[in-house]
């Protein structure tokens, strides 16, 4: 440990207690990767701050030494956003666990950023609400790392994400400061850019999130179909004739095959894909709309469809969809889940070419998707033990971003960029879209101590403002508005 | 050479600015129409190399917004940008250019059956105008605001390079969401070109169920009732003309078999004097009456604190459940006594986590008010503001705290 990181062990240590700074190698080792474990870094020092106050004391800290710093909650992202510095601090929030506040009559709930995102849910379903971001990992995440990632799930095709159900949030600025970012009130939406930023603009210590009312049913199907572009087709359909479902998620015969070995989810035998359509609403809405989903998908060439008859047969639609990533242990050594947009109409032609790519390489590839909003998780097989083989996984991983750049999308609809894929932002911005991203960065954290080397290939020199500066401060006699 | 000459040399419309298009009272040196993205770049390149102090228009619905320039070298007129760029439907997304009126986009959109959900308070207000001002109405509840809908956005920087953000996927985490950032941003941070935004079918059918309550405590419990029951509103409003007695609204969308069963249970929500509609009631979606107006963050339990506030003063009101309103002062209000009426607003929202910015005032009424109330952030405001604009040349004094 270097000399800086010692001397801040020690005040960390008489500012927070022993028990809540952690410098052994060995336990340090267990922080050194998030839910992408290609990246690892061992952390420099971590610590388990109780309150927001000696997160901001922390921040002051290691900016007046200079040592960069990460925020971590549950650990369970998938680009590498809180991958530790081994130079740095990592500051974990897994103890700031409390709800604070539960305002039904306002639909909101107040909460620290290491609770965890079902919690919230679980707190005020009894009221007949629930907190809408539902990302896979929800049993585990936390509500925090849910705002640095602007966090969706298989319901955002209908709810949004993170950033439309955070009111606002009590942050540590990297100056150290605690100030309140909120979406309504005055000024510009910070909160807007805040939330997504992957940990780059601060620390959340406090955060305001919107309840939303739960559905008065839920409807859900699982439609066959003998081709992925039947499936597509289906999706089309419904989406064209203006239902908006909860989720529509769709998987191809590879990614049926794991799940089938994985968790035995009995899809129906021989579907080139199946499709789940999930409606919610009120009673009336949804049995009338759930009726025309049924005929769309069998105009499609759906040639079996199960409804769920109740939650348990609904558990166990959704249980092959939700194995998936894990399930492909049991065709695969090794995978890479790869997560890219398309605009949704483009996927009959995107899947094509990911197929066409898959057989040139000779490397095979599953898909389960978003399908409702275009939303690919291609996973990329290979064997681990063959020498090349995790390079050419990469290859065409990476090809098949270029594909969805092509086709006028994304390289991440909800895994973010963090360090996995800063690589491929000049592939989608421009050279000034990136500068001018950072000039957010650059006003939030012009020393560039918050979660470094995240999101952007290249760091901005916060000097390096355009234009010159003339006259009086523009300020100048206006401070005492506030 | 001269700004005007220069300018001539990168934009096709040119010309010096006239008396009457003074913003808020202060007439532009020079007004600039430019008909491209590219043009536009010219413009802010030129503005930048001259030092000039930009201010972007587009159809002057707000123009008399916010305080006034502190000076104003250039007006950038975007009405020349008015194209819809690809409108694609199957995708649920449209990108425009930022002088298109949101009434054309909404034309357009409904002759393939979808729509952008934001209501137009203003008629003619632009594209770029209505991000500027995130200016948003009470569908508000169900799809959010204009933060909630910008997929991407296409700017020009106080230096005149051009730069995007997000796309034309509504699914979408890399980088920075800077549309976010721009929304209500009042063009002191850049030149709005190109927006894509997220549409929605529209519904085949609607109803709106209005009920007429004489208290503000029964106004909080209808809107109560409302808001926590499953019927799924698209929309609920409280038409304040004369408080406390108002009218509590109901927008509900959807298929017609559905919109038939979710009226009979807001009627019933609501009792024996709840009337049904297809049209909206008067003032749905339209600022109050009164020559100063007032946005308020008010969540739904000050509701009641609200109306019998403003009740008192004889203010006129428009509010939303999702806890934003709109307040209206009468023309005869002396600019003391609106200064006493909006601290004492603020006071008493600040009890409810609310607050209070004026949108518009007459020049003695704003010599007299403190616009905006407190801003938690403002540092940091100021610290991002000059990133983007390090010489203060983008509607400068227009924002908050002398941004």
């Amino acid at each position: 440990m270097s000399e800086g990181l010692a001397r801040l062990a020690g005040r960390f240590g008489r500012l927070l207690g022993p028990d809540s700074v952690i410098t052994d190698p060995v336990r340090l080792r267990t922080y050194e990767c998030d839910g992408l474990t290609s990246h690892r870094a061992s952390p420099g020092l971590v610590v388990l701050p109780d309150t927001a106050e000696q997160i901001a004391q922390i921040v002051r800290d290691c900016a007046a030494a200079g040592v960069p710093y990460v925020a971590r909650g549950s650990g369970t992202g998938l680009s590498g956003g809180a991958l530790p510095r081994t130079d740095g601090v990592l500051i974990v929030t897994s103890r700031m666990r409390r709800i604070l506040e539960i305002d039904i009559p306002n639909r909101r709930a107040v909460v620290e950023p290491g609770v965890i995102n079902l919690d919230v849910t679980r707190a005020v379903r009894a009221d007949g609400y629930h907190f809408a971001p539902d990302p896979s990992s929800q049993q585990i995440c936390s509500v925090g790392g849910n705002v640095a990632e602007n966090s969706g799930g298989a319901h955002c095709l209908k709810y949004g994400f993170t950033a439309h159900h955070v009111l606002s949030c009590e942050v540590v600025t990297p100056d150290g400061e605690i100030v309140e970012l909120a979406a309504d009130g005055p000024g510009y939406d910070l909160l807007g850019v805040f939330v997504g930023a992957e940990g780059t603009l601060g620390i959340a210590t406090k955060i305001t999130v919107r309840l939303t009312r739960s559905p008065e049913a839920v409807r859900t199907l699982l439609a066959a179909f003998g081709s992925i572009e039947a499936g597509g087709g289906a999706v089309s359909a419904i989406i064209g004739a203006g239902v908006l479902p909860a989720a529509i998620e769709m998987m191809d015969a590879l990614s049926i095959e794991a799940a089938e070995a994985a968790v035995r989810c009995e899809y129906p035998p021989g579907a080139g894909a199946v499709l789940i359509v999930e409606l919610d609403g009120p009673e009336s809405e949804v049995a009338h709309q759930f009726a025309e989903v049924e005929r769309l998908c069998r105009d499609a060439g759906a040639f079996e469809i199960r409804v769920a008859a109740d939650d348990a047969e609904r558990a166990l639609i959704w249980t092959g969809r939700k194995s998936a990533f894990a399930a492909m242990g049991r065709i695969s050594p090794a995978y890479l889940v790869q997560d890219g947009v398309i605009p949704r109409t483009s996927l009959p032609r995107v899947l094509a070419s990911i197929d066409a790519l898959s057989a040139a390489s000779g490397v095979r590839v599953a898909n389960v998707f978003h399908a409702g909003d275009g939303n690919l998780h291609p996973l990329v097989l290979f064997d681990d033990a063959e020498p090349g083989a995790a390079e050419r996984a990469e290859e065409v991983s990476g090809k098949i971003l270029d594909l969805c750049i092509e086709h006028g999308g994304s390289i991440t609809g909800e895994h973010g960029v963090g360090v996995d894929k800063s690589r491929y932002m000049p592939r989608m911005f421009t050279e000034t879209d990136l500068d001018t991203m950072q000039m957010v960065r650059c006003g939030f954290d012009p020393a560039g101590l918050c979660n470094p080397g995240k999101v952007f290939p290249t760091p901005r020199l916060c000097g390096e403002v355009p234009g010159v500066r003339k006259g009086p401060h523009p300020y100048e006699g206006k401070a005492d508005l506030f | 050479m001269r700004p005007l000459d220069a300018l001539a040399e990168v934009c096709g419309d040119v010309r010096p600015g006239a008396p009457e298009e003074g913003v808020l009272g202060v007439v532009p040196g020079l007004v600039a129409a430019p008909a491209t993205a590219a043009e536009a770049a010219g413009v802010m390149r030129v503005a930048a190399e001259h030092g000039l102090a930009v201010v972007p228009r587009g159809a002057e619905t707000r123009l008399d917004w916010g305080t006034p320039p502190d000076r104003c070298d250039l007006l950038v007129d975007t009405h020349r940008l008015a194209r819809i760029v690809e409108h694609a439907s199957g995708d649920l997304v449209v990108t425009a250019e930022a002088g298109l009126a949101l009434d054309e986009l909404a034309a357009a959109l409904a002759a393939r059956g979808q729509r952008l959900a934001l209501d137009r308070p203003l008629p003619g207000s632009t594209v770029g105008g209505t991000i500027a001002a995130a200016a948003a109405g009470p569908l508000r509840l169900l799809y959010g605001s204009p933060r909630d809908l910008v997929i991407g956005l296409t700017v020009v920087r106080a230096d005149g390079e051009v730069a995007r953000s997000g796309g034309k996927v509504v699914k979408n985490v890399a980088g920075y969401d800077l549309g976010r950032l721009f929304c209500g941003s009042s063009g002191t941070l850049g030149l709005i070109v190109e927006a894509t935004f997220r549409l929605h079918p529209v519904p085949a059918a609607h109803a709106y169920v209005t009920c007429p309550v004489t208290g503000a405590a029964q106004a909080h419990e209808a809107v109560q009732s409302l808001l926590h029951s499953p019927i799924a509103p698209s929309a609920i409003e409280v038409l304040a003309p004369t408080p406390p007695s108002c009218t509590v609204g109901v927008l509900l969308e959807g298929v017609p078999e559905g919109v038939t069963a979710r009226t009979a249970q807001a009627t019933a929500l609501l009792g024996p004097d709840a009337q049904v509609c297809e049209e909206p009631p008067e003032g749905w979606g339209l600022y109050p009456d009164g020559t100063t107006l007032l946005d308020v963050t008010a969540p739904p339990t000050s509701l009641t604190h609200l109306l019998t506030e403003i009740g008192a003063d004889a203010l006129t009101a428009t509010w939303s459940a999702i806890g934003r309103g709109y307040v209206g002062l009468p023309a005869e209000t002396a600019p003391d006594k609106a200064a006493a009426i909006i601290a004492g607003l603020r006071e008493g929202l600040a009890r409810h986590r609310g607050s209070a910015v004026v949108c518009y005032a007459p020049a003695d009424v704003r010599a007299a008010i403190d616009f905006w109330g407190p801003v938690p952030a403002a540092k940091l405001m100021r610290q991002v503001k000059d990133q983007f604009d390090p010489g203060h040349r983008l509607s400068p004094g227009r924002f908050v705290g002398g941004i």
